[in-house]
């Protein structure tokens, strides 16, 4: 195992370099010195921090240097200064917002394998009845519809039409007034709509391949032998089953973590959330670099994570990985 | 084995139920200059956010814009970002994955390790963070969108490449002498479009929910030029008022991915019904 562990160790290493070339090649894409021609769009920018950038990214270097040295800062985490007013550290600014993504983004995941693997087994073992019927067209219409759509439908028939949940931002404005359980219960009504939507995206995706893993299982001669002892079908399907189809499912855990960030900009956006997707965005409009560049690594790292995560879980759950 | 595709896809009916769909957008697109009840950008004061009546069937926008009008624009510019973008991504995945699964050794590492680092960037990040270097119009959105979405086409064309470059065919063409670029591109390439025409069919699909997201946000096709997306940015901005500004634009993005989705699965299993889910 702890070779096993090394060795996917090691081969994030040269991955690490690559994400962080292509990060350093996105600046240079803009026309002329992203200090200058983008800059000047920019009327919050000031001389001073057109220095204070130039500066950081050591432009009147060589390329091969400018991207040593922004590599060495990025490695002690020094991601710089902030345009906006309040030009506070990139790192800070992140750092307190990537809770709240996370957060949501680990609720949402969790929401997506309670309803999606339910779904995905009974597709499979009652195949062609009505349930899977209307199951196979729910993911079809799922993998199409526009979340974006769908907070916006959810917004007028739940927040607006029927008043009953909030439509933005994590709390109400007398939180802090309310008792505990009452807080509590704020909290909840506001997270329902943005986490569904983050969920939704996820839903189909995995109930579509719950069910194909399901059907490939069931026909595997083990389960033939299992029926032909005499157990129950309830046994056969629920314990050897599921537990083989559940593997593959592990590894989706980490693929789907760049989605789920990328979506996170949208629903963060829409429903008002302070998080790291919300951030990206101002930046975004704002063209405030650092900040942007900041969470562009960031957002790479956090899924090579999520890439390691899954096949070290896969590989506990799965002797065969750790031997081949 | 044409014959034996029409007749699957013929008798396929989500296929051609997609295929209907993808028809009908074409000819709303080609013929919007005609059909189009308004001028999409022709300014009416008198008449802002007007839900749907008989003169502007699907209501007017926050500029008394008529809905319906820039709708049938915008499926023109969805159309063209979804075909540009998907041609960029298939010109460079085929490619990538052409080199890759002939030449193997330190072509295919560097190429497949690349995809890889492409893979670890979360898509709609990358494409926020360039666009917010260069300026949002709907030449760089096309380009984002397809210098972002190649690197499912390269596997598939790379395994294609693997499991052809051995068959007999292909070492006959290099014992008579072919060079490289003849095997590749006479030999292999043609036999590898089945599975890139159904990857390129899903790929408009996403490259259209992707560009509709963007204009969403802002960031992609900037208005007065209209985008299922910007109408429903409006909608947004008057969500308490106007429901028609949400719903109508949103169902037509559903229903042409829907569309190009269902069209894609039609041709993949009709290709080859071992492929069928």
């Amino acid at each position: 195992m702890l070779r096993y562990l090394a060795k996917r160790v090691l081969f994030m290493i040269p991955l690490f370099f690559g994400i962080t070339v292509i990060c350093f090649s996105v600046m240079h894409l803009a026309p002329g010195s992203p200090t200058d021609l983008q800059t000047e769009m920019n009327p919050r920018v000031t001389a001073e921090m057109k220095e204070r950038l130039r500066a950081m990214y050591d432009l009147d270097k060589p390329l091969h240097v400018q991207y040593g040295k922004w590599l060495g800062r990025l490695l002690v985490l020094d991601l710089g200064v902030s345009f906006s007013p309040d030009a506070r550290p990139v790192s800070a600014k992140i750092l307190e917002r990537l809770p709240i993504t996370v957060f949501l983004n680990v609720l949402s995941m969790v929401l997506i394998f309670l309803i999606a693997i339910p779904i995905g087994v009974l597709s499979a073992v009652r195949q062609g009845s009505t349930f899977d019927r209307v199951m196979s067209v729910f993911v079809f219409v799922g993998f199409a519809i526009p979340t974006f759509w769908l907070a916006l439908l959810l917004m007028i028939l739940f927040g607006i039409d029927l008043d009953w949940l909030p439509i933005s931002g994590l709390r109400s404005l007398n939180y802090e007034y309310l008792p505990p359980a009452e807080a509590l219960w704020d909290l909840l009504k506001h997270l329902i709509l943005p986490v569904t939507i983050a969920a939704f995206g996820g839903l189909a995706g995995l109930s579509r391949y719950m069910r194909s893993n399901m059907l490939e299982v069931i026909r595997q001669d083990y389960i033939t032998t299992a029926r032909a002892k005499g157990l129950p079908e309830r046994t056969v399907i629920y314990k050897h089953a599921l537990r083989n189809a559940m593997l593959p499912v592990i590894t989706l855990l980490g693929l789907s973590v760049p989605g789920l960030i990328g979506g996170s900009v949208i629903f963060e956006t829409i429903f008002s959330i302070p998080g790291m997707g919300q951030l990206f965005y101002m930046a975004v409009m704002a063209r405030d670099y650092p900040v942007v560049m900041g969470i562009l690594v960031i957002g790479a790292v956090l899924t090579l994570l999520g890439n390691l995560l899954a096949d070290l879980s896969y590989a506990v759950a799965d002797p065969r990985i750790r031997i081949s | 084995m044409k014959t034996d595709f029409w007749n699957r896809f013929s008798r396929n009916q989500l296929a051609v139920a997609g295929c209907a769909i993808v028809v009908l957008l074409f000819v709303v697109s080609l013929l919007a200059p005609w059909i189009s009840p308004f001028d999409p950008t022709e300014i009416d004061l008198k008449n802002i956010l007007q839900p749907p009546s008989s003169r502007h069937w699907f209501g007017t926008d926050q500029l008394g814009r008529d809905v319906m009008s820039r709708m049938i624009w915008g499926a023109q510019i969805s159309l063209k970002v979804g075909f540009v973008s998907t041609g960029i991504a298939i010109l460079i995945g085929t490619i990538l994955g052409s080199l890759a699964g002939y030449y193997g050794r330190w072509v295919d590492a560097l190429i497949m390790r690349f995809v890889d680092i492409m893979l670890c960037f979360p898509t709609f990040f990358l494409i926020l963070a360039v666009i917010a270097f260069l300026e949002p119009s709907i030449w760089n959105i096309m380009i984002i969108i397809g210098a972002t979405g190649w690197m499912g086409i390269t596997r598939l064309v790379r395994a294609d490449f693997i499991s052809l470059k051995e068959r007999d065919f292909v070492q006959a063409a290099r014992v008579i002498g072919a060079s490289d670029a003849r095997i590749i591109f006479i030999h292999v390439l043609p036999n590898c479009m089945a599975s890139v025409l159904v990857a390129a069919t899903l790929g408009v699909a996403g490259a259209i929910l992707t560009e509709s997201a963007l204009s969403f946000l802002g960031i992609g096709v900037q208005p007065p030029t209209p985008s299922w997306g910007n109408i429903l940015t409006a909608g947004k901005d008057n969500i308490d008022i106007a429901w028609w500004l949400s719903l109508y634009p949103g169902l037509a993005i559903l229903i042409t991915v829907l569309g190009y989705n269902m069209l894609g699965e039609g041709i993949r299993d009709s290709l080859d019904p071992r492929l069928r889910s």
